[in-house]
């Protein structure tokens, strides 16, 4: 053999064999894998005749059907949202009553042992208090919601979710994967926005990734459920007040899909143009659940995880709330500074000052939005003790809330921007500053369009 | 090595989760939605995020476990079809088995759909000699009165095929067991190979010749030379640039230690893909 062999020539004749051998090398390469495969499973693995009744394939017929599939969908998130606001009611209420009795006490042990009033505000009003708020406000709704969603994430509903939302997404550009990457945001945005990895096409994933942030994830569940539940709900019968949560909680909820929809068709008819590519989704056979490892994992790793993180963030910005309303420039303090300076913007979103503040300090996570309100409020307040939850809705009349201001609210919580995390983690997923502030500036435009024209119109008719 | 002086010698499994230092590599590969992540994390006793839809698993994650005196760094890899690079998670489960260099390679499958699981078993077979097949959900596979033979499978195939229950936990004392065997060298493995028709097996056997000769190291030169007929322009790059070749330079001083060091930089290269 004289020749001798380089690199660059085994390529080029590797060329040459592939034309040599003509068309559809790596269908024959395919072929003979597949026969082999065969041959090795009929050695080794026999079937001992079928079950009587395939239950996945019944199971599958009704949960994807036309006619049942949307229906079940939508009141499966039903269930879960009546299950979650009804069932955190009174563990909310009892958790809220221990740890202001805490708070109480606490109070006034720092004043008997002779702490300034300082050190006890800053520790006890400021940066307990924005704790205790966190922990009642949010850690019952998240141990009931976050078993029953990765419950039926293990049973294998969640590709069926997929299959069913697969013709709105060829409708709106996007990929049917992209329902996939919703459901992993409805617990938490950056996860959400890490998922849609499992997108291959380019364009397709940036969609996902751009609307990620229009589902409810676990910071702003719990504001939702709050004003849901203690404003809006107040204002019906104890019987039907559990159900219009429910509605209000859904309605935003669907809100938010129907936002990723429409955002989705706009980006993939303009910056992002292209047909939705095809796509084989497995769907995996229905699983039993081992119901004490979910529930141990869903509580342990996520919502003593979430509720950690919102801790962190809470306990430091209780501290500047405290601080804010009790630093005073010449005849009022800092707070009512900013507030009153930024207040005539918020009206004119149909928030005021203190909400606006509150999103702002909550840019970290959007946990902390509900506790920075009110304690805004509550520093400005004539009211000093909170001894129950009701009581939240009290202090929001008394600074002139009405049905609007919760409405607007909860709709610039819905599509507002992303947290923090959430951003960092969109610039890692698309290496560019370019979409990361798309991510960002996208949902605030169209939060705040979409709270101004909910505001004015309804004031101009007399709401 | 010191470091397996922590464990008692016994044979038994030990989770260790994120500890550092390992004497072998374990790559665990398979199709989307058989338990990788169930069965990863049982070995190493950390608890990544589980869920019955494919795709779940989107960034590699890494654990440890001992096991007969000996550290085992567990790596876990996207769920894929095949090793055909057509998205980035086949990207990285491919890079991952054919430059991290993996001691073993775990391809976990459905025991349910056993055949169409074998076409990622047997790619992997191409690459690497060093192959555990887990057919895992064994106990579905029950329910749905399909029986496996694992010793007829593994006459086969050529390599260990140990059938498990990874949500249970059955099966996988007799993984591990197979991993230690096959990743120390002590199990000696010869891989069924894909019987291709013969036009393309003397092109394939004509190439394989010639990469030898450039690099007589290589350990799955058949695989590259299939790749390399399909016209895959990442593997042709690595040939032209000699990446492979110098991943596999003749073994002389290679001893374990610089050989996981480098496995474990692969690690870190394709952590964020």
């Amino acid at each position: 053999m004289g020749r001798s062999v380089t690199p660059q020539g085994i390529v080029q004749r590797a060329h040459a064999l592939r034309d040599e051998l003509g068309a559809g090398v790596h269908e024959r390469i395919a072929e003979s894998l597949y026969a082999t495969a065969t041959r090795v499973a009929q050695a080794g693995v026999s079937v001992k005749g079928k079950p009587r009744v395939d239950w996945d394939l019944l199971a599958d017929r009704i949960l994807t059907s036309r006619m049942f599939g949307f229906p079940i969908m939508i009141a499966g998130l039903a269930v879960i949202l009546w299950l979650t606001i009804a069932g955190a009611n009174a563990p909310s209420a009892a958790i809220f009553s221990v740890l202001f009795w805490l708070h109480d006490k606490m109070a006034a042990g720092m004043t008997a042992i002779g702490a300034p009033w300082w050190l006890t505000g800053f520790l006890i009003n400021g940066v307990y208090r924005g704790l205790a708020w966190v922990v009642s406000v949010m850690l019952p709704p998240m141990a009931i919601f976050f078993p029953i969603f990765t419950l039926l994430e293990d049973v294998g509903y969640l590709p069926r979710v997929a299959f069913n939302l697969d013709r709105a997404f060829r409708w709106c550009g996007g990929h049917g994967k992209q329902s996939l990457t919703m459901g992993m945001g409805f617990g938490c945005n950056a996860a959400g926005v890490t998922a849609c990895r499992i997108i291959d096409s380019p364009r397709e994933r940036l969609i996902a990734i751009l609307t990620n942030n229009f589902m409810l994830c676990n910071g702003r569940w719990p504001t939702i459920i709050m004003v849901a539940t203690v404003f809006v709900a107040a204002s019906f019968s104890a019987v039907w007040s559990s159900v219009v949560a429910t509605a209000a909680v859904g309605g935003v909820t669907l809100l938010g899909v129907v936002a990723t929809f429409l955002v989705s068709r706009g980006l993939s008819r303009t910056v992002l143009k292209g047909e939705s590519s095809h796509f084989y989704l497995e769907l995996p056979p229905y699983r039993r659940p081992n119901v004490l490892r979910v529930v141990h994992r869903s509580i342990v790793d996520r919502t003593i995880f979430v509720l950690g993180r919102a801790c962190m963030t809470a306990a430091p910005a209780g501290g500047l709330i405290w601080l804010l309303g009790n630093i005073n420039v010449g005849d009022a303090s800092l707070m009512a500074h900013i507030t009153t300076a930024i207040d005539p913007v918020g009206r004119f979103f149909g928030l005021d000052g203190v909400i606006l503040l509150a999103f702002i300090v909550a840019l970290p996570a959007n946990e902390i939005v509900v506790p920075t309100m009110l304690m805004a409020y509550l520093a400005r307040s004539q009211m000093v003790n909170m001894d129950n939850m009701a009581q939240i809705g009290a202090l929001l009349h008394e600074h002139g809330w009405t049905l609007l201001t919760a409405a607007c609210l909860m709709l610039f919580s819905l599509l507002h921007y992303p947290c923090a995390t959430t951003t960092w983690t969109i610039y890692r997923e698309t290496g560019s500053v370019k979409w990361t502030l798309w991510a960002n500036l996208m949902p605030l435009t169209l939060a705040l369009i979409a709270c101004a024209l909910v505001a004015n119109v309804a004031r101009a008719l007399g709401a | 090595m010191g470091h397996g002086s922590a464990t008692n010698g016994r044979d038994s499994l030990m989770s260790l989760g994120k500890a550092i230092g390992h004497d072998y590599v374990v790559a665990l590969a398979g199709n989307p939605n058989t338990g990788k992540s169930t069965v990863f994390n049982h070995l190493t006793g950390m608890r990544q995020h589980t869920g019955n839809w494919p795709g779940k698993t989107v960034a590699r994650a890494e654990g440890t476990f001992s096991h007969g005196g000996k550290r085992f760094q567990l790596v876990d890899l996207p769920g894929t079809y095949s090793l055909l690079a057509n998205s980035v998670d086949e990207e990285v489960a491919r890079d991952f088995v054919l430059f991290g260099r993996p001691d073993c390679t775990v391809v976990v499958c459905d025991a349910t759909v056993l055949e169409r699981n074998l076409h990622l078993a047997l790619q992997i077979m191409e690459i690497t000699d060093r192959v555990v097949v887990c057919a895992n959900l064994i106990d579905e596979a029950d329910r749905k009165r399909i029986a496996l033979e694992a010793r007829a499978l593994e006459r086969e195939l050529g390599v260990p095929v140990v059938p498990t229950a990874a949500r249970r936990g059955q099966g996988l004392e007799h993984l591990v067991e197979h991993i230690h065997s096959v990743a120390s060298g002590a199990e000696k493995l010869k891989p069924l190979r894909a019987e291709l028709d013969p036009a393309v097996e003397k092109a394939v056997n004509e190439i394989s010749e010639d990469l030898l000769s450039v690099a007589p190291g290589l350990p799955c030169p058949r695989w590259i030379a299939l790749r390399l007929l399909e016209g895959d322009e990442r593997i042709e790059k690595a040939v032209m640039n000699g990446e492979l070749a110098s991943l596999y330079e003749p073994a002389g001083n290679g001893s374990k230690a610089t050989r996981s060091r480098t496995a474990s930089q692969e690690a870190v290269a394709w952590a964020d893909p």
